[in-house]
């Protein structure tokens, strides 16, 4: 009797994860192979499991549009990483100074992040609309010359997306690298300010180069953001003009569900799917070894 | 002295230098929701023969009336309203149901760990991280199995299914902070699985609960993919209605009303975090540094 209610006792815990391990295996990684084998087959409008071999793959590599898509998402991952890199570095390094209202300034900086990116790319289809928005304002101002019509330009829209992306996420990153240089030994630029070093030279030489780990997750966590990026284009651009603003999300979504090209949609979603892994699984992995 | 009197003046100035910059750029940060909150409260015509940072003259509120109740969306003339309400039918339960099975869930991983529950750990951690993409092609075949295509329900279990890693992961890093010998004490007297939840880390957990309703109120609330894939017009989400009304083609453009939707479909996330920002800070860093 002992013995029997023991054995229930220690199958409780597996019991309570189990409904969540079930559901893991089927809409994870069922359906990550579920796509995949999709992704092998001519299936148009609906499924079939007609075996078609790399088939869709081999037409996704040959279409332009993807490329397109891949070179945006080149572009708009760089720029966004880096400028929120940059810029959160900045605003966390002079919000570290022991200043008045660090609190106001943190939540300000901070609020874009609890809008959806429909939200935030209505208003930055506002502002940058050339007639009505910034280009009007500066035009009012009495310079009758300026234009800054990018959001309709071919060559420049898809840098109105990076615009609103970079100020959504910028104050994210000011807070994780905020709480970085909190973390940091104080000892070692004390001595260094009592050798006379300056400010500059022990954050660019002392400083900087402990954060190391924080740049990495944010790296990681802002890559992830700009793969996944869909509802910002679809608010602001529509992937426009033409489809100078497309990316992978969009171009997933446009032949899977408006063109009904089902496998071929879902040949693309693997392709996103092996760029997030490339850097993903070594971030997993080192976070978990670090934590056993 | 001079020497001193010369450093004063370098530190006073570098100090104007940092608040002039700090102030600028909160400014920048502003400029978007002030910009919304002015257009809001335009008519048309000032709009049109004012400039975006002109304060209004005539303050209206037409606008808001006009995108609550009465806003052309897709098919219908009632405004935001309705999706707004479809936002919450979802987001409520999604919420509530997500973090329930991740503080159970994290409670196992951290307390009442057995052979091989940290590799399903990890497996389940990869699920934060996969583009959402590659299953919604299967998950809508699999919701019209169900017969939850296009319904509140079926928004529901997606969110669920797919916000239990993180709800799990915030608890689990919460419960490892919890010392194992007061478990282990608890288990000597006798306590059991649920006895030790109840009395020992229930108890304790607001804090993490508030961080993760938070966190997964905000994330479903905004969410858009799975709101635009999985809806019928009748069941979308405020986010996926805002979109409609904004990109709407068929309707002269009101960007007044534009702004009034979009300031009433972040309101519920952005009085959360003015209210709450201590815990959608600490949400942040959990999901970020694991």
């Amino acid at each position: 009797m002992k013995s029997k209610l023991k054995f229930l006792e220690e199958a409780i815990p597996k019991l309570i994860v189990a409904p969540t391990f079930l559901i893991m295996i089927i809409f994870i990684y069922g359906f990550i192979a579920w796509n995949f084998i999709l992704s092998l087959t001519t299936s148009k409008l609906l499924p079939v499991y007609t075996f078609a071999g790399l088939k869709q793959y081999y037409s996704l590599f040959d279409n332009m549009k993807w490329w397109l898509a891949m070179e945006n998402l080149l572009i708009f991952s760089s720029l966004f990483i880096g400028l929120c890199l940059i810029i959160g570095l900045l605003l966390a390094i002079f919000i570290d100074q022991k200043i008045r209202f660090e609190g106001i300034f943190r939540t300000i900086y901070l609020y874009p992040m609890a809008l959806s990116f429909i939200a935030t790319g209505t208003v930055w289809q506002w502002m940058l609309n050339p007639g009505l928005g910034l280009e009007k304002f500066v035009i009012d101002l009495g310079f009758t010359n300026f234009t800054f019509d990018w959001i309709i330009n071919s060559e420049m829209a898809i840098y109105t997306i990076i615009i609103a992306a970079v100020w959504q996420s910028t104050g994210f990153v000011m807070v994780l690298i905020l709480a970085g240089l909190r973390g940091i030994n104080h000892e070692v630029i004390n001595a260094a300010k009592i050798d006379g070093a300056s400010l500059p030279l022990i954050y660019w030489k002392i400083i900087i180069p402990q954060l190391g780990p924080v740049f990495f997750s944010s790296v990681i966590i802002l890559l992830h953001i700009a793969i996944k990026t869909f509802d910002l284009v679809v608010v602001m651009t529509k992937s426009g003009p033409g489809f100078s603003t497309v990316l992978p999300s969009i171009f997933m979504y446009d032949y899977s569900f408006a063109r009904n090209k089902l496998a071929f949609g879902a040949s693309s979603a693997m392709i996103m799917l092996f760029f997030i892994m490339i850097f993903v699984v070594p971030y997993l992995y080192r976070e978990l070894r670090k934590n056993s | 002295m001079i020497k001193t009197q010369k450093t004063n003046i370098s530190a006073i100035l570098s100090r104007i230098l940092i608040y002039t910059i700090l102030t600028i750029s909160a400014l920048y940060f502003l400029l978007p929701i002030f910009v919304m909150i002015i257009t809001s409260v335009k008519d048309i015509d000032e709009i049109k023969n004012g400039n975006l940072l002109s304060l209004p003259q005539n303050i209206t509120f037409q606008p808001w009336v006009e995108a609550w109740s009465q806003a052309r969306i897709g098919a219908s003339s009632d405004g935001i309203k309705p999706y707004f309400i479809n936002s919450i039918l979802i987001t409520v339960p999604a919420v509530l149901i997500s973090c329930i099975i991740g503080a159970l869930n994290g409670y196992v991983f951290s307390k009442w760990r057995f052979k091989g529950s940290e590799v399903f750990f990890s497996l389940l951690l990869f699920g934060c991280f996969i583009p959402f993409q590659v299953v919604l092609l299967p998950m809508s075949q699999t919701m019209g199995y169900l017969g939850l295509s296009g319904s509140v329900a079926g928004l529901i279990f997606v969110h669920v299914v797919y916000g239990t890693a993180f709800t799990t992961l915030f608890f689990r890093n919460f419960y490892v902070s919890i010392p194992t010998e007061l478990i282990n004490a608890a288990k000597i007297d006798g306590a059991g699985f649920f006895r030790i939840f109840f009395k020992i880390l229930l108890p304790v957990s607001l804090p993490i609960f508030m961080v993760c309703i938070i966190w997964q109120m905000t994330q479903i609330w905004n969410e858009f993919l799975f709101g635009i894939t999985f809806s019928d017009s009748d069941t979308q989400p405020v986010t996926v209605a805002l979109n409609n009304l904004v990109n709407s083609t068929s309707t002269v453009k009101k960007y007044n009303v534009d702004m009034a939707a979009a300031l009433i479909a972040v309101a519920p996330t952005l009085i959360a975090y003015i209210i709450s920002g201590k815990y959608f800070v600490k949400g942040l860093m959990a999901g970020a540094v694991k």
